[in-house]
């Protein structure tokens, strides 16, 4: 493994710069991809076209930095660890930097998105880029004007110094600095020498959110906006045939009923963007009214009769029909060493057990909602969307429209999760702005929400393993999904590699329920199969479940299978750590401990649950974790992703059910679907392991491996071994509840 | 359409709605005071507390038609400028992530800590648990009510 990882730019390409009429400096860059070579930059900032450009500095001439952070902010903390990248390297201090959301590039870039975890993995080296170009630019100014050697000047906290002691502001020299050429080969800092990364910094727009500032999408308001309330269809599989607004219309607030679907549904079979969702192919009733409450209610009173198109699924169907996969005989193999059968065959013992999770939805607390105006200048789109460049595309497609006909705009999201991955909300918004020529709010209720959402499909593992000498001699997972199958290198993903005999297989079915990316995709589940699965068999072994591990890491170390991405070393070290800091060891009397560790979204990550039996009840009290995602960039948000991701996995894992009759989901609102709740929520202890390799993302990792270690502290605490989500249906705790 | 006089953060607004208008909804579309979040609209969640005469109510819940006389106090009046001890309690620990819910919890803190000065752990969340965090803030939540105790003593 290498250290600082740094990826060539041409810098021509990569960075514009120009001075501004009002004074300044305005430097843009192609955060992800640089492949429009010729861009002007204008002398007046309001003349910016920010199509060019997915990111910009701006340097006034009295010294203050506004960085526009280019990423979807939905709660990972994007929009104040991106800018701290730049100003670490610009070496300005936080205090003269204003950071302002980046609009959206729809034509040029390919990573707006906030998915994966991947933001600060793909943004560091060029964040570091232009914050170091940019410094340097300056120095270069300074010197010339000092008559000097730039190589003998030092720029710090905004400040060039040269040998005599002299010295300038940036805000001395922008104007002159914005005139230069972009140079070439910046150094970049060592890590030693940061002041920003690694320092405690606060939410950017903190001050906002505590004052009640209008931030996200449902609070964006235009003079003449009116308000959608959309009725689909009530159970998946059904289709809207007739409807009757009478009452509707003549209800308070109620402008206009209209019947929408039809633009959406002729995109069905053109090229589709990465994260176009699978469409309805109902069309839907939406009531529009001057105010919010108005539209739902009118929604409410609108009388349709549906028909059915395709098969309306319940649960004990999708039980049936996933435990009929995994013991039938079609299977895709991602994955295959040597011969599992034959080390089944040989075995002293096999240990066979499958594991089982319900469907999730993604309960964002913002529901889904969107702005759009359209008019024959432009189609104004504005709101929460993780995948702003597809969500427009489409919509350019929809309603036969250039794609620079599209401004779209950022809003802060209230949670994403993986919902916001999908533009279905957008392309609504679209169609019935479209339709009524008025610039107007998509809303949906909590109930449209939980019930026409894109949910996490149930999935159901199996898996197999073979023991032979008291060594693991074969490993078979079976995967059996709704819609999809796991991808990428999760077949890849520990403990792949360190056994001989080891098969991955996956199998599907397709259902007309929508189903898409949920936190950790795949992970967020596998993670508790593979991890409990590997306790029992440990326990199978009479082996210690750590020395397990890292008896099993041994036999990856030196790999030259490129599929393996996770680091032996890595995981190695944060479970040491991990072990030491939870006091695996030595436990407290009273306190039942689980271990686990895993690898997921490019972060190594060990937790130790703590389980104590309070009132005859087995109660989750303490988590602790040990993180490796490199340098940490904003320690305070880090902590923050990982003290959330991992009550998130735990309660997710503890409480959430989401079942189906006839194609309808039975819960539609907090009253019938558990979420974690404070008095519920362990404490979170988090650890990093300190060093100096390029930084990962954290959205996601510190999830999957919760639920896992709680349901092996459960079966020390109970007795008994859970296999199925949520735990609570399913701890049968006999020995301790009695 | 009746007209209702709601007294919100020391004035009085009137506003154009039928009775059963929820107060969330007054606040967010007659009055654009956004800071009130809906969530759930069925009272679960706590993304709409707001005070009514100084207690923690759910605005999802509440008619204007039953809000006469009543002192309503919502985060953008819960101090002049974010410098109420819970606001900036909030701000020291970083509690948010996505931010959504934050006022809520902040309503529901303030005004909890004005009856309970010196809470205890448990008793904090008790008092928290009927706000929903999506993001599952709680560890920092838990923690800015404390440190918010402490500045208010």
């Amino acid at each position: 493994m290498s250290t600082l990882v740094s990826i060539k730019f041409s810098r021509r390409a990569f960075l514009r710069t120009s001075s501004l009429a009002g004074g300044g400096m305005l430097i843009g860059f192609n955060l992800f991809t640089a492949c429009k070579p010729k861009v002007e930059m204008p002398v007046d900032i309001s003349k910016l076209n920010f199509n060019d450009f997915n990111a910009f500095i701006k340097i006034a001439d009295n010294g203050m930095v506004t960085i526009f952070s280019p990423n979807p902010e939905i709660g990972q903390g994007v929009k104040t660890s991106m800018p701290m990248i730049i100003a670490e390297e610009l070496d300005v201090p936080w205090d003269n930097v204003y950071v302002q959301q980046g609009i959206l590039d729809t034509k040029n870039y390919t990573r707006q998105i906030a998915g994966g975890s991947q933001s600060i993995r793909f943004g560091w080296d060029p964040l570091r880029q232009t914050g170091a170009t940019a410094r340097q630019m300056l120095v270069n100014a300074a010197a010339a004007r000092w008559g000097v050697d730039p190589a003998e000047c030092e720029a710090k906290q905004g400040i060039i110094t040269n040998a005599k002691g002299e010295t300038l502001g940036y805000g001395d020299v922008v104007n002159d600095a914005a005139t230069l050429e972009v140079p070439e080969n910046v150094v970049l800092k060592d890590p030693k020498e940061y002041s920003l990364i690694g320092q405690d910094i606060t939410n950017v727009d903190i001050d906002k959110i505590i004052t009640g500032k209008p931030l996200f999408g449902l609070d964006y308001k235009e003079e003449g906006m009116v308000y959608a309330s959309v009725l689909r269809p009530p159970s998946f599989g059904k289709v809207l045939d007739t409807f009757d607004d009478s009452e509707a219309r003549a209800m308070p607030g109620v402008i206009d009923v209209i019947r929408i679907g039809q633009k959406a549904r002729e995109l069905l079979g053109k090229e589709e963007q990465n994260w176009t969702v699978k469409l309805s192919d109902s069309d839907k009733v939406v009531v529009i009214a001057k105010t919010t409450w108005e539209a739902i209610q009118g929604k409410k009173a609108i009388q349709a009769t549906w028909t059915e198109g395709t098969p309306l699924e319940s649960t004990d169907f999708q039980d049936k029909r996933l435990l009929g996969l995994l013991d039938g005989k079609v299977f895709t193999t991602l994955r295959k060493d040597g011969n599992v059968a034959k080390a089944f065959e040989q075995a002293d013992k096999v240990l066979e057990r499958t594991y089982e999770s319900p469907f999730l939805p993604h309960n964002c607390m913002e529901p889904m909602n969107f702005f759009a105006n359209v008019t024959e200048d432009r189609i104004h789109l504005v709101g929460p969307v993780q995948t702003p460049a597809d969500a427009a595309a489409t919509v350019a497609e929809m309603l036969g429209r250039d794609v620079a006909d599209v401004h779209l705009e950022m809003t802060r999201m209230g949670g994403g999760f993986g919902r916001r991955l999908y533009g279905d909300f957008v392309y609504e918004a679209a169609e019935i702005a479209n339709a009524i020529k008025k610039p107007v709010k998509m809303v949906s209720t909590r109930e449209d929400d939980m019930t026409t959402g894109v949910y996490r499909p149930a999935i159901k593992y199996r898996i197999k393993a073979s023991i032979k000498n008291g060594e693991i001699t074969g490993y078979h997972l079976k995967e059996a999904a709704i819609n999809d199958n796991m991808y990428g290198l999760i077949p890849n993903f520990f403990p792949a590699g360190t056994l001989e005999n080891y098969q991955v297989d996956v199998a599907k079915y397709d259902s007309n329920i929508t189903t898409g990316a949920w936190r950790a995709p795949y992970t967020n589940f596998l993670s508790f199969a593979e991890q409990s699965f590997l306790d029992e068999l440990a326990e199978l072994m009479d082996k210690d479940p750590v020395q397990m591990r890292l008896d099993l890491l041994q036999k990856v170390k030196g790999t030259t299978d490129e599929r393996i991405e996770y680091s032996p070393q890595r995981l190695e070290d944060v479970i040491h750590l991990v072990v030491e800091k939870s006091g695996y060891r030595n436990p407290k009397p009273g306190v039942f401990q689980g271990f686990c560790a895993y690898y997921c979204h490019n972060t190594h990550v060990a937790e130790v649950a703590d389980v104590v039996i309070e009132n005859n009840t087995p109660v989750v009290k303490k988590i602790t974790v040990a993180v490796d995602c490199g340098i940490v960039v904003n320690p305070l948000g880090a902590r923050n992703q990982i003290e959330g991701g991992i009550v998130d996995g735990v309660g997710h894992a503890m409480y959430a059910n989401f079942m189906f009759k006839d194609g309808a989901p039975e819960s539609n609102n907090y009253d019938r679907y558990r979420l974690i709740r404070m008095n519920e929520a362990p404490k979170v202890e988090t650890f990093f392991v300190e060093n100096t390799l390029s930084p990962t993302g954290l959205g996601e990792p510190a999830l999957p491996p919760a639920g896992a270690a709680v349901s092996i502290a459960l079966k020390k605490a109970t007795g008994n071994r859970i296999y199925k989500q949520p735990f609570i249906n399913n701890m049968m705790a006999k020995e301790v509840i009695g | 359409m009746p007209t209702y006089n709601l007294k919100i953060n020391g004035q009085d607004h009137a506003v154009d709605a039928t009775a059963e208008t929820p107060l969330l909804w007054a606040l967010r579309d007659h009055l654009d005071l956004v800071g009130t979040k809906y969530g759930c609209g069925i009272g679960q969640c706590g993304a709409c507390t707001v005070h009514v005469d100084g207690n923690a109510t759910r605005s999802c819940q509440l008619q204007v038609s039953q809000l006469d006389g009543k002192s309503i106090t919502t985060i953008e009046g819960l101090s002049n400028d974010g410098t109420h001890p819970v606001q900036q309690a909030w701000k020291a620990v970083d509690v948010p992530q996505c931010g959504y819910c934050q006022a809520g919890q902040i309503m529901t803190a303030s005004a909890f800590l004005a009856k309970y000065p010196n809470p205890s752990e448990e008793d904090i969340k008790n008092a928290m648990q009927g706000n929903i965090c999506r993001c599952a803030a709680y560890n920092r939540i838990q923690k800015a009510v404390a440190v918010a105790a402490e500045k208010m003593v």
